[in-house]
């Protein structure tokens, strides 16, 4: 595997393996020099055409965790502004010989254009609506981690599905795993046609306590400018996850950024069922794993890896 | 009202090929001369002692019209101009097409329209027409001098690429077709219900998670506009048909009495949503979008039951740099002249969906819908013909293209139906290269 555009392009032996290899990794972070030499001389480029936070540093902290060198490359204030495209970007930056690019893009398809333009591996780290990857690693590997497995369990995806690629990451990965999804919103923010991801579609939380998990989407604000939905207190009132409609066996997660008292009541995210800082946590190890993954190899053998040397 | 440069008038004899007219009631091998541009003489066993094209095993049939072309002249020749769009149409077997007048500036008065009927009297390789756009400057707000621009020379009127959003201003530009007379094409949007859509809403814009046009947004504008032209007694043609519910408000419209006719393009007619799932390949962005196999199918049943009036490419060139973009950035529109036969037969008629001589039909109806003279194949008659070879079969883009742009959504294609000779208005404009280098 040289690119990572798509949770397609995975299959269920492939994320268990990173996922285990992500494990193996949570030790290195443990230690007083918290890095490991297996990508050392290796180059990852950052390009990052939306602002993120934790996508961009837990992809940073990953790739130098492994030893790897870290070029960190904005859209704004660079070439883009004037008026670079997308391919000339790429073929500039490629002479740069990155091993790796990881690429932030409001555009779908975009890390796919990008695996055609340069001879290095890309990892989509969010492409538009579309999909976002390592957000859904990370979010398995966190309900590994909690319940061991995810075979047989009932996920309600919460929220503004249209909008969100973590939704079409997250119900891919979850059924490849052996779980049952359910996406659940405003119908003015389910897509049409969304059952053909193989997901159920509900409208209200009525039948929400036969989930196991409630995974809440971010509900954000220009939403309301499109009439998607009429104020936020309207869509509070209908699909805010408060301690009232939690029940205490349910497990709650959320990519982040929350918005408190929006789609999450202040109660449910400090509770103990709440996997919210878990999922960031994991954001690295898992990271780690898709970068070594991607570069290390799997045939490459890594002596290494099962007992790391500091560097 | 077609306008084209000086071609030579063809005296060639066409041994051989099986000739096909429907209209003429021709489906036979045929002897088809031509002397001074005009078809002398039909039958059995001609003799010639000028040039010989050699038909055997191929076809001949009245050459195509496409009544929906984008020519990119004036403002945007990086694209196309009138030289290439007409080399791609003789390329096509085009005998004639039409412009579409959003271009830069809009052929929106006599002026603009004269000089580029003027420009085509020098560039042309086929005979081209003209449209000229209902409201100034494509903007939906003021009705443009129709008759003016009709005895300058416009076939008709359209804002195509825009719908006549404002319900009101299409009542007024059918009253006024009273005095113009001239055809009114529309482009059915509602951009409250397109909005931002880069495709068709449905199962592969859910799964990528673009923004989708449904299908509604086309349909329920022809609706309206077909319950305005009843009212008005007026004529409209109702441009590139994708939904399946647009092909029922048409018939709904034709049974009503209205004077409605319309088009399917070969990309609508043979290509689905699905092929977005394979690859996000923006030569298969185009509005209105590539759309649903049911849609698809209702497209066919509608040619075959003639709720669809002809086949029209809506040819729209763009630029290798405008194209190679993400995909919502990326400008609609693909290429289609000269592989719109090919694409169809390929498509429908070698699989035994649709026979032959509906398709030849089809692909030349568009003439009489624009007020143009319809190719036919008799004695005494132009030479408007195209020469097929059925059998050839050709990767779409090995050799480049014609036109200037290279975004055909059958680019990579393994086609069959290979267009080996043009003649237009009685002259030879296109020979395939392989045959000439013989």
């Amino acid at each position: 595997m040289r690119h990572l555009l798509s949770m397609e392009d995975l299959d269920r032996a492939a994320i268990e393996r990173i996922l285990d290899r992500a494990k193996t990794f949570t030790e290195v972070s443990e230690r007083e020099i918290k890095k490991v030499p297996a990508l050392r001389g290796r180059r990852v480029l950052n390009l990052f055409y939306e602002s993120s936070t934790r996508t961009r540093s837990s992809f940073e902290l990953a790739a130098k965790s492994l030893s790897a060198d870290v070029i960190n490359f904005a859209a704004s204030g660079s070439a883009v502004d004037k008026g670079e495209s997308l391919k000339d970007t790429v073929q500039t930056l490629s002479a740069y010989r990155p091993d790796l690019i990881v690429i932030r893009t409001p555009f779908v398809g975009a890390p796919e254009l990008v695996a055609r333009w340069t001879t290095a591996g890309v990892v989509n780290a969010g492409d538009g609506k579309h999909e976002h990857p390592t957000q859904a690693l990370l979010d398995v590997y966190t309900l590994r981690e909690r319940l061991g497995s995810l075979e047989g369990l009932n996920i309600w995806i919460v929220g503004d599905v249209t909008h969100s690629r973590v939704a079409r990451s997250n119900i891919i990965a979850f059924q490849m795993l052996g779980a049952k999804v359910t996406v659940c919103g405003p119908p003015t923010l389910i897509p049409r046609g969304m059952e053909a991801l193989g997901c159920d579609v509900e409208y209200t939380l009525d039948r929400l306590h036969e989930a196991d998990v409630v995974y809440t989407l971010r509900m954000q604000h220009e939403r309301m400018t499109d009439s998607f939905v009429p104020s936020l207190r309207e869509y509070a009132a209908q699909y805010q996850i408060d301690g009232r409609r939690l029940s205490s066996r349910q497990v709650l997660m959320h990519p982040g950024p929350v918005n408190r008292g929006v789609e999450l009541a202040a109660e449910v995210i400090d509770s103990p069922q709440a996997l919210i800082g878990q999922q960031v946590a994991a954001g690295v190890v898992v990271r780690m794993a898709v970068l070594f993954e991607l570069l290390a190899g799997r045939s490459a053998p890594q002596p290494a890896l099962s007992t790391p040397v500091p560097a | 009202m077609l306008d084209h440069r000086e071609t030579p008038p063809a005296d060639v004899l066409i041994k051989g090929a099986h000739v096909l007219d429907p209209r003429a009631g021709i489906d036979e091998r045929l002897d088809v001369r031509i002397a001074n541009g005009t078809i002398a003489e039909l039958g059995p066993d001609l003799e010639s002692d000028g040039e010989v094209l050699d038909g055997a095993g191929k076809h001949l049939f009245p050459g195509f019209v496409d009544p929906h072309v984008h020519l990119r002249t004036p403002g945007q020749e990086h694209k196309e101009d009138l030289d290439t769009g007409t080399r791609s149409a003789a390329a096509g077997g085009f005998v004639a097409i039409v412009a579409m007048p959003n271009t830069s500036p809009t052929v929106d008065s006599a002026p603009i329209l004269r000089s580029l009927r003027e420009s085509a009297r020098r560039e042309a390789r086929v005979p081209v027409g003209f449209m000229a756009s209902v409201t100034h400057g494509l903007a939906g707000e003021t009705l443009t001098e129709m008759a003016e621009l009709r005895e300058a020379g416009a076939l008709g009127f359209t804002d195509d690429g825009k719908p006549v959003h404002r319900a009101g201003i299409l009542r007024k530009a059918l009253q006024y077709q009273k005095l113009s007379g001239a055809i009114i094409a529309l482009h059915e949007e509602d951009p409250t219900l397109s909005g931002k859509g880069v495709m068709h809403e449905g199962e592969v814009s859910a799964r990528l998670g673009l923004a989708g046009i449904p299908s509604i947004s086309e349909s329920t504008l022809i609706a309206r506009d077909a319950a305005i032209a009843g009212y008005e007694g007026g004529r409209i043609h109702i441009q590139h048909l994708s939904a399946r519910e647009s092909v029922e408000a048409i018939a709904e419209a034709k049974a009503r009495g209205v004077q409605i006719t319309c088009e399917a393009s070969p990309h609508h007619l043979t290509l689905t949503h699905d092929a977005l799932l394979e690859r996000l390949d923006t030569r298969l962005k185009m509005n209105p979008p590539l759309r649903a196999e049911r849609d698809r199918q209702a497209l066919i049943e509608g040619l075959r039951s003639g709720v669809i009036d002809c086949i029209a490419t809506d040819h729209a060139p763009h630029a290798r740099e405008e194209k190679e973009q993400p995909f919502e950035d990326a400008p609609m529109g693909t290429t289609g002249l000269e592989t719109a036969f090919a694409a169809v037969y390929t498509e429908l008629v070698k699989p035994g969906v649709l026979p032959l001589e509906l398709i030849v039909h089809k692909l030349s109806a568009g003439a009489a819908l624009m007020g143009l003279p319809t190719p036919l194949i008799g004695v005494g008659k132009p030479a408007d013909l195209v020469l097929v070879d059925l059998d050839a079969s050709w990767e779409v883009g090995e050799s480049g293209y014609e036109s200037r742009s290279e975004n055909c959504c059958f680019d990579g294609r393994t086609l069959h139906g290979k267009v080996l000779t043009t003649i237009a208005a009685g002259g030879i404009v296109y020979r395939e290269r392989r045959l000439t280098a013989v």
